[in-house]
Parts: structure tokens; C-alpha cells; sequence
């Protein structure tokens, strides 16, 4: 078998990755989220909430806070601080590095912009943390037709990424490894009232990525020839495109309840499909509770250059060994309860409510191997699978 | 000596489209009235209820996922508050 790495800071691993696109991912569902149909402004809200993600010897956890509020009739701002704190001993670092902890710090400013029935939105974000550094902006325009019934919406996001890497020595960070990515993100959506009961939303994503793409931490596997095998460093292309399209559909029941559905296929350029499967139902109970529950199945194959096991050092251009980009399965069920309170207002608040939502997560590795267990013949190893719990608790006001 | 149809039959259906086009923008009349709305209003029905929690839960999945990209945002109501 091959001796683990014994990098003691080069430890960050596969959970680093979860960094890459959260700036853009934070801008877009923050910024983008518009109404159905978007000749009104966000209600004036402010939210603060705490996090905690478990599995797979990864933990995570922190608040996030969002306040927002209207100036005037056409002008809506708001901003949001997000921390994770972040302890590692997932898979990638007991097998070839070590435990790690890490603090990222996030905050995303933005407006929303109403002109007859024309919504504008921009936002700006930055994250950072000791070893990364994401900025990114994102602007949007959505416009509601034929009696507020439809609304089309079109997205544009740009980030720019610093990579460092730990200095494998001391504290602080290699001053000679620095890196940039570029990542730009184009959306398309549409929103159409159905019926009385009924809404669909269909949205088009292209994102493009451009740089240094690679985990500077990660290594993919290989035989040494002598029947065991050796470590190398991942290489992942400088460039990678994926288009996403999904579908929603929100029906309101017979009886104060609505259920919803989603479909939304994926693909890109390194050889990845997944296809995403929800179906949920919420539940109101008298005035005060709202309950919820779903469903989520989410499947994909593997990027072309990846492989648990590579039959020799440098086998190919191209190398990863990153279980995002492997072919798996994963389950996930959802539950929430909402507790609405202070609904005929109290003092300069409107109503409120207090949340508390979980879900459970199974992930089935299909070509990823268990390192951790001894005896086996490389590439005989079980499969690797992992659980995840995520909480959400937060109490929201409307002002 | 065939495309001649062809070329009328493709600007008719052109010149149709267009004029079918047109009228729908003066006049589709809302086939939900806004009296009619009121379910649509009720705040269950939005695709994104609470936008900072959905925003960390698309978080977790866009780190643990390959996919990425179109998770829709908020959304849903009827446009009326």
C-alpha cells in the first residue's frame, strides 16, 4: 500500500471544492431571486439563521444573516454576511492528508431596481478565507407580460478566483503558488401562471470557467507496479462549460396545501451527466404552523478523465480522483416546521416566524473506493458511501 | 422551379406568424383574472420561501454535487402585494 501523505498543512481536500462556485451561487440565488412576476419589489425582510452540515467526517457550521429593505417606491436593498466554519476529516484527508479546520467569511451586497413592470437586480460578493479569495457580481433583468401571468428573466454573473496553497512548512500560505480562476454565468428563466392553482418556472444556466480549476491539495491514485500503488497530483483541464436546465412545477391543492416538482438535467464538457429529481409538500396547519417534507434524487456519471484507480503514473493528460466528478447516486429527504408569530404585528414588526428544517442525505459512490480499510488488492476495495444531516435554524421578521 | 412555392409558402407562414405575434401582444387577455389569484397568493405558493435558507441548502449541494447551475430562484405568488 502506499504511505499516506503525510502533508501535515497541505490537508485541505475535496471540501475546498465546495468553495469554488459559493460567491456565484450566493449572488445568483440571492440577487436572482425574483418574483413570479416581477413588477413588485422583495418584501422588506430580515432573517438570521444557523447552519450546521455532518457527514462524512465533515463538519460545518455557522450563521448567515439577511436584511433587506425598500427605499422609496422603485428601490429595494439588501445584504448578507455568511460564515462557515469548517472541520475536515472526510475521506480524501484521512487517506492523504490530514485534519484540517477553516473559517470563510462571505458578504454579498445588492439592490433590486423596479421601472414600470421591469425589475433590474445587481449584486456584489466576496469571499475569503486563508487560502482563497472569490469576488463576483452579478446583474439581472426580469420583466412580467400578458397581465402579470409571465415573467422572463435573463442573468449574468461574473467571479474571479485567487487559489493559494498552505506553505508545507510554518503557517501562512506558499508565496510562490498563486493562481487565478474566471467564471462567468448566464441564465435564462421563465415564469408562467398556469391556472388558478398551478405555476411552472423554467430556467437555462450556462456556466464557463476559465483558469486554474484544480484543488491544490487533492491526488489522484495509481499501481506502482509492484502491487501496490503511489499518489499523484490531480490535473484537471484550465477550461470546463455545463449547461443546466430545469423545470418546476408549484400546484395548489383542493385544501390549503401545495405540493412541487422538479426536473432538471445537466451536462458539460468534462463528461458529466446528472439528472436532479424533487417532489415536495407543504402543509399548513391553523394559522400559526406550516409543515414540510420532500424528496430529492440526484444521479451523475463520471468526468472523462476520472478513474479511482489510474493503471500507472501519468496514464493520461488529464487526471482526477475527486469523488464529486465520479458516477454516484444520492437520496435525500426533507423535513421543516414553521412557527408563525407576531401575525397582527408587533411594535415596527409586520409578523415573524421561527424555522427549523432538516435534511437527510445518502450518497453511493459507484466507482469511488474506501481507502481507509487494509487487505485488499488495489481497486478491490468496497465502495465508498457516506450519510449527510443538514440543519437549518432561523427566525425571520417582515418589516 | 420548385423553390418558387416553396419561398411563397415559407413567406406566408412568416407573414402569419408575424401577424399572429402581433396580435398576441395587443391582446391576450389574462386567462387568470386578478381576482382569481388568491390561491396563487398565498405564500405556500412560492418556489422560494425563505431565500437565505434555500441559498445555503443549494450551497451544500452545488459542493457535493457535479452539477450545477439552474436551481431556479424565488418565486411563485401572484404579483399582487
Amino acid at each position: 500500500m502506499a504511505p499516506r501523505e503525510e502533508v501535515a498543512v497541505a490537508a485541505a481536500a475535496t471540501d475546498k471544492r465546495a468553495r469554488f462556485h459559493w460567491g456565484l451561487l450566493a449572488a445568483g440565488a440571492l440577487g436572482f431571486c425574483l418574483p413570479l412576476t416581477a413588477a413588485v419589489l422583495p418584501e422588506d425582510r430580515a432573517d438570521a439563521l444557523y447552519h450546521a452540515y455532518s457527514g462524512g467526517g465533515l463538519e460545518v457550521n455557522g450563521p448567515s444573516y439577511l436584511a433587506r429593505k425598500q427605499l422609496g417606491k422603485y428601490t429595494s436593498l439588501f445584504g448578507n454576511y455568511y460564515v462557515d466554519a469548517i472541520s475536515s476529516a472526510s475521506i480524501d484527508v484521512v487517506t492523504t492528508a490530514s485534519q484540517y479546520t477553516e473559517r470563510r467569511e462571505e458578504k454579498t451586497l445588492g439592490g433590486d431596481f423596479l421601472y414600470e413592470k421591469t425589475l433590474f437586480n445587481l449584486s456584489f460578493t466576496n469571499s475569503e478565507e486563508s487560502d482563497f479569495s472569490a469576488r463576483s457580481a452579478a446583474f439581472g433583468i426580469s420583466h412580467s407580460m400578458f397581465g402579470d401571468l409571465t415573467t422572463v428573466s435573463l442573468g449574468y454573473g461574473q467571479g474571479w478566483d485567487t487559489i493559494r496553497r498552505r506553505a508545507t512548512t510554518g503557517s501562512g500560505t506558499d508565496p510562490d503558488f498563486e493562481k487565478k480562476a474566471d467564471r462567468q454565468r448566464y441564465r435564462l428563466g421563465l415564469s408562467q401562471v398556469l391556472s388558478k392553482n398551478a405555476l411552472i418556472n423554467l430556467n437555462y444556466e450556462l456556466v464557463t470557467d476559465e483558469g486554474y480549476l484544480n484543488n491544490p491539495y487533492r491526488s489522484v491514485r495509481f499501481l506502482n507496479g509492484s502491487g501496490g500503488y503511489d499518489y499523484q497530483s490531480e490535473v484537471y483541464p484550465n477550461t470546463r462549460t455545463s449547461h443546466a436546465l430545469g423545470l418546476k412545477v408549484l400546484y395548489y391543492l383542493p385544501y390549503r396545501a401545495a405540493v412541487h416538482g422538479e426536473v432538471r438535467g445537466f451536462m458539460d464538457t468534462w463528461g458529466i451527466n446528472a439528472l436532479i429529481g424533487e417532489v415536495g409538500y407543504v402543509h399548513p396547519l391553523g394559522k400559526d404552523w406550516t409543515f414540510e417534507a420532500s424528496y430529492r434524487y440526484y444521479t451523475q456519471s463520471r468526468a472523462d478523465f476520472y478513474s479511482d484507480l489510474f493503471p500507472r503514473q501519468d496514464a493520461q493528460n488529464y487526471l482526477a480522483r475527486d469523488k464529486e466528478l465520479s458516477t454516484y447516486v444520492s437520496h435525500g429527504l426533507g423535513l421543516g416546521a414553521s412557527y408563525h408569530f407576531a401575525q397582527r404585528g408587533w411594535g415596527f414588526i409586520d409578523k415573524g416566524s421561527l424555522n427549523l428544517k432538516y435534511n437527510y442525505m445518502q450518497f453511493n459512490y459507484q466507482d469511488f473506493r474506501d481507502l481507509r480499510v487494509e487487505g485488499y488488492t488495489p481497486g478491490t476495495e468496497p465502495l465508498y458511501s457516506f450519510s449527510a444531516h443538514v440543519l437549518r435554524l432561523f427566525i425571520s421578521i417582515w418589516y | 422551379m420548385s423553390r418558387a412555392p416553396l419561398s411563397s409558402l415559407r413567406r406566408a407562414l412568416l407573414l402569419a406568424t408575424a401577424a399572429a405575434l402581433l396580435a398576441g401582444c395587443s391582446g391576450i387577455e389574462p386567462w387568470v383574472k386578478p381576482y382569481e389569484r388568491a390561491n396563487l397568493a398565498d405564500p405556500i405558493m412560492s418556489f422560494s420561501r425563505d431565500p437565505v435558507a434555500d441559498s445555503y441548502v443549494n450551497h451544500v449541494y452545488e459542493a457535493r454535487e457535479g452539477a450545477r447551475g439552474a436551481e431556479g430562484g424565488g418565486g411563485g405568488g401572484c404579483g399582487c402585494n
